[in-house]
């Protein structure tokens, strides 16, 4: 008998481990790949890299299926001259001619008019590049995924407490004692949540869900509280307005923090109409974002004093007179009138949670706020100079993704919650929201995109960054019409504060040439011909059809992938990447990095095994493109190449000559003792290979909290260049920026101004105070022809489209199917398990309906991105994910008509440009017994691919190296 | 639970063979005992033994399909103190042997008395030959059957009703068998074949109909709520963890609907009992040997059909966890 | 019985649903001494593979009052087996050392017996190789001196990221193991079988927050300090308008 003890793996071929980063999804776990005679034994998480602590989640342990998976591209592809677009007829072509055909065109367009090339990136991890290629090239056409993914929740923070979820900011589960998770289904930071609510929970602490689906997460919730999708506005105020009713807020935290004391002009007819009152007489320095020459009312002397001087302290509470007659009121009295309406009662009617369920919740956060506060001994001086000898916490955290972000009335939403945050004095201390470096950023963050057309010129990098953060409407991307300067629309009068862009719109608008034609849709990881596009039926046919000449109306679309993805099929040129396990990458501070509460971190990857056949990393085109192109960031003032590679030019790269700024921040200087700011270190890529791939700085203790007033952190951030001001970052209870907006709307800004059929709705919706309107997409749908919403969920064992070629993975969601409660069944005659007709006003699918009790009765969901098209990523043309899966993207627009003043608007939150992909509502019908049992739309089954590898068996049995024998 | 070809030819085969060489020994027993008229030649016996010989060897042969490693066959005697189905393999062996020599010894017509009674009859090497074989073969049919009784956790089978069914349904096809086979060689046993033919035949038929019955009432002893231990009333799987299939999604189901099921039980019982009874009886009065085999041939089918649905009709506790492919 | 038994002690408190320990088990042991663990129709219609570990999904009861519990599990190494005494090779054995229920695949023929002989659906036909496949508690890792101490761990265990599975000597009261089930409730799955598993589950358990009436209207209440609690202005009338005491 084989003794299983002894049969020790280290003895069975020839092992290696080496360690890098995941990429399977957007988390960035540290790895380590066990290699035996050079095929992937197993990938285990890292324990000895901060962000997973060793963990690892279903992904990340089937990284060998998608290392080895039939979907591969191995070569570069052209598409077949005289075969249509969408076919899958590709010749395989060098790198070389690839270079060739992309260098002249682009070179082209760059001479030109470069706002042509239209740049576009999924779910990439190197935007920092990406967008900075886009930048050197001089196209503000440039967006990562942000736009259709969440950017209402990056906005609406970020213009609130300078901070926000997603990867800038999350959750003290570790000092936490009540928190209160929203629309949340599994978020980018995968498994660190994991470890943190595990954790949190074994600590006896309470855990509230606030979603209409109960699974994953909410699962393991003390309670779930079943809402409405679209609602949480409702919600949130409704909170807000028991917790000012009930007196629970903190006050002394409102006050010295944000600008709740703050004073503000409600003369209606001054300019400076809503906007706070400043004192002329204090000095304001020119270097200063936040000034400091706001009044409050003291409460002691009854009298108008400027904010946070002496021993005074703001009424947060009052209606006031200036001395010159303006009258006042504190922005904390305008919010507590705004919500004075939005009783539980109120929002009971609105989100369906009983109103008595509302108070209780307000008050357990309330009590828990206010009694369990946490006072750490660490001493911290503020902005203002005065020291503390504590840090103090409310232990309530909250955690919200995109069950509150893709709505169109996400912004305001997401205000709220922010908000709802701020009163409860729980910003960037224990147990509540804590920031992660490079965060808290100004408010707004310093970035401006291009604010006219002189910013666009041929053989000129662009003026400004492709994406930014307007500070008022001067800093809108728009010529002196008001027409945009982007394809997408981003930064225009409709969706001014796009800071992501609007990815979700750019084939539509290139396919109408509204604002302007394109010549080249550049894709990198994006599945716009499927599951990332709205209304995917008809995006499908805009990316296929021609003009009268019979010329495609987009002329040119250059896919970047690594696998074969319904997008792929619809390429003129394919660029073959790399997998994750085949490549350098960089996960910088420039971007999004992995930082943790106590500091910066960022990462790294590094190839574990050879690329396959001929293809290429990503970074490495970008890098021989730019060099060709003669981008000044990639060339020498003669023009000649200036770095190797991309490892060479990660190392050597610099922001400005001499600045020391560089992708990577750990290890700088000539021998890598420095770190954030200095010159490039010849060795770094080894000293983050032996470091586990990361660079991570533990600020000091009393640099942790507290960072938007804390001098100590922001001189520190100041130094190492990670921030320009030293300003303290004052949370925007009531949102100055906005109701600049709103002013311009009313005709009262000097500068730009929107174009008239826009006016009523940036009034709108430029209020500085949040307020609930429900999802704008409901005012144009007839709720009692689709009195249901239908929603999407992240599977927590599948990342978007990428893992139906997993072997493995797919066996966990073959296919999907529309979960909905009972009664909808028994309303409308069909049977758990049934084939169902889910229509909206856009579109139809046909798929299977399964009875769940987990979801409010007025929802239907299923898991995203799991149907397939027939013959893409590398599987059968009869897989279930194609014949049995279905996509919900068929049922959603990305545009709405007739929204303002009859005009078409893109389907999105009317701030930000945020996707509403959750606003659609439907109908769930039987299917008819004559009906094929198969899901609809079907479309043309796609061949492979040359060079796909294709490896397909029958039965696979997968042991890596030496077979046993 | 999938019914296996394998397993249906092995059990029916093989207790066809187990039958008709306890028919051969009764019917020699018969003669022993002087309630018949003549004794029967040992050329018909060795006959008969190559029948049951022929029945056990298919049934061996289908038995190896089950088998994944034929070729390790050999292992599974090791374990007879606890596996029956070690016992059985152990068993199936010697009652070949034994039925062999049984035969070999009738073939040669070597009958050298062991023991004479007082009343002067006399037992010879044969017929103790053919108690030993009688004697295994019907410890085979409980090795047998208690294979699928002692399997606890599938509640239909787990009955001595198992047993007994799988005695009585073996001995009545090799009654029936041994009929056919008397009949056609003019035997004068065969109305003494087919009148305990047409006995346990129905008798393996009552067996059944109190096993259905018995199947029919059972109370399941597990429950969704000590399958995952959360005291709920009102538990649904939403997912068994994958959408595909696995080992336990095909080894334990079986494909057809449940009237699909009833059936094919109702089919079992007149084929494999309610027609060949009458058969039996027809042949009998008749005298037709063709009438016997069409008995056989009938019963056989219907034999099949039972232990179709036997298998079809266990629904194993395991599949608890198991109703939801999603 | 065992001196020793390890086991696993699943916290379905905590537990996600992740799959994480799903295929985490399929990727050690698909390459390590039970493997490999084959799939057939990997990239077509209805695939079917074997994996040791599965998380199913279960809801109790109806809206609002839904529970959704994540329900992971693998072979359950019994105390008592019913699976090992059945097979006719000896194929299938428990450890004397500690208690784990293996298959000797070089001496199992593939009649699947043991597999009808344990209640939990656990046991995985190897179709391949033509042998029956299970947990093996990750024997292969849990001795192999040449790991670290803290991973000698069953790959699910290091997998899981919520910390819900432990794993541990269930024989040692000291072991953390031991002291889950003891502290927390931990249940065994279908015990009326008397199979005795020696995997353990935690039930859910609910943190809740008692709140009394006089907690939420503090003396210290915010509204108070902002005067904002309606207060007379001083000039309002009062008895000193015209007391006489
Ligand atoms: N495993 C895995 N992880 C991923 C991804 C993946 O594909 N797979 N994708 C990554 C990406 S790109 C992103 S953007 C993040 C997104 O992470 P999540 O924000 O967690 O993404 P969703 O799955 O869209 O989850 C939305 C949740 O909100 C709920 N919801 C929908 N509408 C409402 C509403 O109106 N109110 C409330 N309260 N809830 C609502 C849904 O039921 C769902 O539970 O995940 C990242 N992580
Ligand atoms: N209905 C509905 N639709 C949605 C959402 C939803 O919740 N519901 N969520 C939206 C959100 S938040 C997002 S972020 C988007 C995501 O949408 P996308 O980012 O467009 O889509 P993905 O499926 O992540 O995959 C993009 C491409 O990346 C490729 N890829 C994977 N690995 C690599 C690699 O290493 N190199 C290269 N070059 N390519 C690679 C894949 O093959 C795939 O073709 O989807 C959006 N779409
Ligand atoms: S969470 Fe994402 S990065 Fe981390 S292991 Fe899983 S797939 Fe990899
Ligand atoms: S769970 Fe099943 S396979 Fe595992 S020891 Fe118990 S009976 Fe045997
Ligand atoms: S399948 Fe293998 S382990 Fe199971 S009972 Fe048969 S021989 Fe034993
Ligand atoms: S202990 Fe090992 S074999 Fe068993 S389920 Fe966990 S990973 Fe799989
Ligand atoms: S890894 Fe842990 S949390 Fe995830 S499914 Fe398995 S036991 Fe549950
Ligand atoms: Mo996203």
């Amino acid at each position: 008998m084989r003794d299983p003890v002894i049969s020790r793996d280290s003895e069975l071929g020839r092992s290696e481990v080496k360690t890098t980063t995941c990429y399977m999804c957007a988390c960035r776990c540290g790895i380590r790949v066990h290699v035996r005679d050079g095929e992937v034994r197993y990938i285990e998480g890292n324990p000895d890299h901060p962000l997973n602590q060793g963990v690892i989640c279903a992904k990340g342990a089937s990284g060998i299926m998608k290392q080895y998976s039939p979907a591969r591209l191995t070569q570069p592809l052209k598409r077949k001259e005289g075969a249509e677009r969408g076919t899958n007829a590709f010749e395989a072509i060098s790198w070389d001619e690839t270079f060739q055909i992309l260098e002249e065109r682009l070179g082209n367009i760059r001479a030109t008019d470069p706002k042509k090339l239209a740049l576009f990136t999924g779910r990439d991890q190197m935007q920092a590049l990406t967008g900075m290629f886009a930048k050197q090239f001089g196209t503000p056409n440039y967006a990562a995924h942000g736009g259709f993914c969440s950017v209402n929740m990056a906005a609406g923070m970020i213009y609130t407490i300078g901070g926000s979820f997603w990867e800038f900011g999350g959750p003290d589960l570790d000092r936490a004692k009540l928190f209160v998770m929203i629309g949340t289904a599994e978020d980018h930071h995968s498994n660190p949540m994991k470890i943190a609510l595990g954790t949190f929970k074994r600590g006896g602490g309470r855990f509230i869900a606030i979603n209409p689906v109960r699974t994953g997460y909410a699962a393991i919730a003390d309670e779930w509280v079943p809402i409405r999708p679209g609602t949480d506005g409702a919600l949130l105020l409704a909170l807000i307005h028991e917790i000012i009713e009930m007196g629970m807020f903190d006050r002394e935290f409102l006050i010295q923090y944000t600008n709740a004391a703050e004073l503000v002009n409600l003369d209606e007819k001054s300019d400076t109409f809503g906007l706070f009152v400043r004192d002329p007489d204090v000095p304001v320095r020119p270097d200063t974002f936040d000034t400091p020459d706001r009044l409050w009312w003291d409460r002691h002397s009854d009298a108008p004093v400027v904010s946070r001087t002496g021993d005074t302290e703001g009424r947060l509470m009052g209606e006031f007179t200036l001395p010159d007659g303006t009258p006042v009121k504190p922005s904390f009295q305008l919010l507590k009138d705004r919500v004075k309406d939005f009783s539980p009662d109120w929002a009971e009617g609105i989100t369906g949670i009983p109103a008595a369920t509302i108070k209780r919740l307000a008050h357990e956060m309330g009590v828990t706020a206010r009694d369990q506060k946490i006072e750490l001994p660490i001493a911290w001086t503020d902005c203002w100079g005065k020291d503390h000898d504590t840090v103090v916490g409310n232990p309530v955290a909250f955690h919200a993704m995109r069950g509150l972000a893709a709505h169109s009335n996400g912004f305001h939403a997401i205000r709220s919650l922010s908000i709802l945050m701020t009163i409860l004095g729980t910003i960037d201390r224990p147990g509540g929201f804590r920031h992660k470096a490079p965060f808290p950023r100004p408010i707004p963050p310093c970035p401006k995109p291009p604010k006219g057309v002189h910013a666009i010129k041929p053989n000129t990098p662009l003026e400004g960054t492709p994406l930014g953060w307007p500070a008022d409407p001067d800093e809108l991307s728009v010529d002196a019409n008001g027409t945009p300067l982007r394809i997408d629309k981003a930064f225009s009068w409709e969706f001014p504060l796009s800071v992501h862009g609007l990815m979700h719109n750019v084939i539509t608008n290139a396919w109408r040439g509204d604002p302007y034609p394109i010549d080249t849709l550049f894709l990198f990881m994006a599945n716009m011909a499927w599951n990332s596009t709205m209304n995917t039926v008809e995006v499908r046919k805009m990316l296929v059809d021609k003009d009268e000449n019979g010329d495609y109306k987009i002329p040119f679309i250059v896919v970047a992938d690594a696998f074969q993805s319904e997008t792929v099929a619809f390429a003129d040129l394919v660029l073959p990447d790399t997998s994750y396990l085949e490549r350098h990458d960089v996960m910088s501070i420039l971007d999004r990095p992995i930082s943790e509460f106590d500091g910066p971190i960022d990462s790294v990857r590094v190839p574990i095994l050879p690329p396959l056949g001929d293809s290429k990393p990503f970074q490495e085109v970008l890098i021989e493109l730019g060099s060709r192109l003669k981008l000044p960031a990639f060339v020498h003032k003669d023009g000649s190449r200036k770095f190797r590679d991309y490892p060479d030019f990660i190392v050597n790269f610099e922001t400005d000559a001499g600045s020391g700024i560089g992708f990577l921040a750990g290890w700088r200087g000539k021998s890598g003792e420095k770190f954030m700011v200095g010159e490039p270190n010849p060795s770094q890529w080894e000293m983050y290979a032996r470091n586990n791939n990361h660079f991570h700085y533990e600020l000091p203790r009393s640099y942790q909290y507290m960072r938007n007033w804390n001098k100590g952190y922001l001189t520190w951030a100041q130094r190492h260049r990670l921030v320009r001001y030293t300003d303290a970052i004052n949370i925007h209870l009531y949102s100055e920026v906005l109701q600049k907006f709103r002013l311009a709307a009313e005709g009262k800004w000097q500068g730009k101004q929107p174009p008239e059929h826009l006016r009523e709705r940036v009034r709108t919706f430029f209020d500085p105070l949040p307020f609930y309107y429900p999802p704008l997409e409901w005012r144009q749908t007839d709720a009692s022809r689709y009195p249901l919403s239908a929603l999407t969920q992240r599977p927590m064992a599948m990342y978007h489209s990428w893992d139906s070629q997993n072997a493995w993975l797919r066996q966990i969601h073959t296919h999907n199917v529309l979960f909905v409660h009972p009664s909808v069944g028994a309303e409308n005659c069909f049977k758990d398990g049934g084939w169902v007709w889910v229509e909206s006003p856009w579109g139809k699918v046909r798929c299977i309906a399964r009875y769940s009790e987990a979801v409010e009765p007025g929802t239907v969901w299923t898991w995203n991105a799991i149907g397939k098209a027939s013959g893409a990523w590398g599987l059968d043309n009869d897989a279930d994910e194609a014949k049995k899966g279905f996509l919900l993207n068929h049922l959603i627009s990305e545009e709405l008509p007739c929204m303002v003043g009859g005009r078409t608007v893109s389907n999105s939150d009317p701030v930000t440009g945020q996707a509403a992909w959750y606003d659609v509502r439907v109908r769930v019908t039987a299917c008819t017994e004559d009906e094929p049992a198969e899901s609809w739309p079907q479309f043309p089954s796609l061949p492979d691919v040359p060079g796909q590898t294709g490896f397909k068996h029958r039965v696979q049995a997968f042991f890596a190296g030496k077979h046993k024998g | 639970m999938r019914p296996a070809f394998s397993v249906l030819f092995l059990t029916t085969l093989i207790g066809a063979g187990q039958g008709l060489l306890v028919a051969l020994v009764a019917g020699q027993w018969y003669f022993v005992i002087g309630a018949g008229p003549a004794a029967e030649s040992g050329r018909f016996y060795a006959l008969g033994v190559v029948a049951a010989l022929a029945f056990l060897g298919l049934g061996l042969f289908a038995s190896f399909f089950h088998l994944a490693k034929p070729q390790r066959a050999w292992r599974t005697i090791s374990q007879w103190r606890t596996s029956w189905l070690s016992r059985e393999v152990i068993l199936l062996p010697a009652v070949v042997g034994l039925a062999m020599i049984y035969g070999g010894v009738h073939f040669l017509e070597w009958k050298p008395v062991l023991l004479t009674f007082t009343n002067q009859k006399s037992l010879d090497l044969s017929m103790a030959l053919g108690f030993l074989v009688a004697g295994a073969a019907l410890l085979l049919f409980v090795a047998t059957g208690m294979i699928y009784a002692c399997v606890r956790f599938m509640p239909q089978w787990s009955s001595a009703w198992t047993v007994v069914n799988y005695t009585l349904t073996g001995l009545s096809s090799g009654f029936i068998a041994a009929t056919a086979f008397a009949t056609w060689a003019k035997s004068p046993l065969a109305g003494f074949f087919a009148a305990a033919a047409l006995v346990l035949t129905l008798t393996a038929l009552v067996g059944k109909a109190v096993h259905l019955w018995r199947n029919g009432r059972i109370k399941p002893t597990s429950s969704m709520r000590t399958a995952i231990g959360v005291n709920h009333r009102n538990i649904r799987q939403m997912t068994q963890g994958f959408m595909g299939h696995s080992f336990n999604t095909r080894e334990f189901f079986h494909p057809g609907s449940p009237e699909a099921v009833k059936g094919v039980v109702a089919l079992g019982l007149a084929f494999g009992f309610a027609i060949p009874a009458g058969l039996v009886v027809a042949a009998w009065v008749v005298g037709e040997w063709q009438i016997a085999v069409a008995a056989v041939a009938i019963q056989y089918a219907g034999l099949l059909a039972e232990r179709w649905a036997f298998f079809a009709q266990g629904h194993h506790v395991q599949n608890l966890y198991y109703q939801t492919r999603g | 019985m065992n001196d020793k038994q390890y086991a696993l002690v699943i916290d379905l408190n905590v537990c996600v649903g992740c799959h994480a320990c799903v295929t985490s088990c399929k990727e050690w042991n698909t390459s390590g001494f039970a493997g490999p663990l084959p799939d057939t129709n990997p990239y077509g219609a209805e695939p079917s593979g074997v994996f040791f570990n599965r998380v199913q999904t279960f809801e109790c009861g109806t809206f609002p009052a839904t529970e959704t519990i994540h329900f992971p599990k693998s072979c359950l190494h019994c105390e008592e087996p019913p699976c090992v005494p059945v097979c006719p090779t000896g194929a299938s054995y428990k450890r004397e050392a500690d208690g784990i229920v293996l298959v000797d695949t070089d001496k199992c023929v593939g009649c699947k017996y043991c597999s009808w002989s344990c209640p939990y659906g656990v046991r995985e036909f190897d179709e391949v190789m033509g042998v029956m496949k299970k947990c093996t508690l990750c024997v292969d890792r849990i001795y192999d001196l040449s790991l670290p101490p803290e991973r000698r761990k069953p790959a699910c265990v290091l997998a899981c990221p919520s910390g819900a599975r432990i794993f541990g000597d269930i024989k040692d009261p000291t072991s953390a193991a031991s002291v889950a089930i003891f502290e927390s409730s931990g249940y065994q799955l279908m015990p009326e079988w008397g199979t005795s598993p020696s995997n353990h589950y935690l039930p859910r358990r609910k943190a809740k927050i008692l709140l009394h009436e006089d907690e939420l209207v503090r003396a210290d209440n915010a509204l108070k300090i902002e005067a904002d609690l309606a207060k007379p202005a001083f000039s309002a009338p009062s008895i000193d308008d015209m007391s006489s005491w």
